[in-house]
């Protein structure tokens, strides 16, 4: 069965939900979320740091393939094993706004899991800036995924 | 409602609880979106929905989607090698 992601930001709203179902046990999805060398792998991020704890903070670095570095970082404000995580997320040196994070994560059967992501920003236009961002880097997203393959092939 | 057929302006603000003219500038703005397209039928004018465009709305919410349907699926498949590891 294919479990697909599932967005859901209504017009004129400056919050958005995003909603996946997991061919994973629970403990392995939020695992994916504790592990510094974990995230780095599926995020395909450098975690530069990862207090996964209440008052913690974090902060991961990509490269995109100019070779240019992008950092992220945020607070976090809640961490509770293998059912949620309320953080902050900021991109660094950039125009848009700090956002808010509800993490849930839920188990479903022995083997699946569903992690609901609940994002609130600062406003109604930023929100739809930020839907619109990997619209306006499609041609960027396509050049990775070539990259992708082609490393795959190496 | 203008999905299955073309709708006047009354017609519209008929299943509303909203006063017409308030009816009147949201089927305005759609149109000027292009999201609805006008037709003149003698007095009257009809509101039927512009299925390319509305597609077009929907796609752009998509690149977002895929994003994190890319990233959710990598995690997926991280953590299934993780746990056969184990």
């Amino acid at each position: 069965m294919e479990r697909k992601t599932v967005i859901d930001a209504e017009v004129g709203k400056q919050d958005l939900v995003i909603t996946r179902e997991f061919d994973l046990p629970l403990e392995l999805l939020f695992k994916a979320y504790e592990e510094s060398e974990i995230v780095e792998q599926w995020m395909g991020t450098k975690v530069l740091k990862l207090e996964n704890k209440r008052h913690g903070s974090y902060q991961f670095e990509t490269t995109d393939p100019m070779g240019n570095k992008h950092r992220f970082n945020g607070t976090i404000h809640e961490f509770i094993l293998n059912q949620k995580i309320t953080r902050t997320f900021e991109i660094e040196n950039s125009p848009f706004a700090v956002q808010l994070e509800f993490l849930e994560f839920v188990q479903l059967t022995d083997d699946t899991s569903k992690l609901t992501m609940h994002v609130i920003y600062k406003s109604v236009a930023l929100r739809d800036q930020m839907l619109a961002l990997p619209f306006a880097q499609g041609i960027n997203m396509a050049h990775n995924r070539i990259q992708d393959i082609f490393n795959k092939l190496k | 409602m203008v999905a299955a057929q073309s709708m006047t302006a009354g017609a519209i603000a008929s299943n509303f609880d909203t006063a017409r003219p308030t009816v009147s500038k949201h089927l305005q703005i759609l149109t000027e979106c292009e999201l609805l397209e006008q037709e003149q039928n003698g007095r009257e004018i009809s509101y039927h929905i512009n299925a390319k465009k509305m597609k077009e709305v929907g796609d752009f919410i998509e690149p977002f989607r895929k994003m994190w349907d890319d990233r959710f699926n990598k995690l997926e498949s991280v953590m299934k090698k993780y746990k056969s590891k184990k």
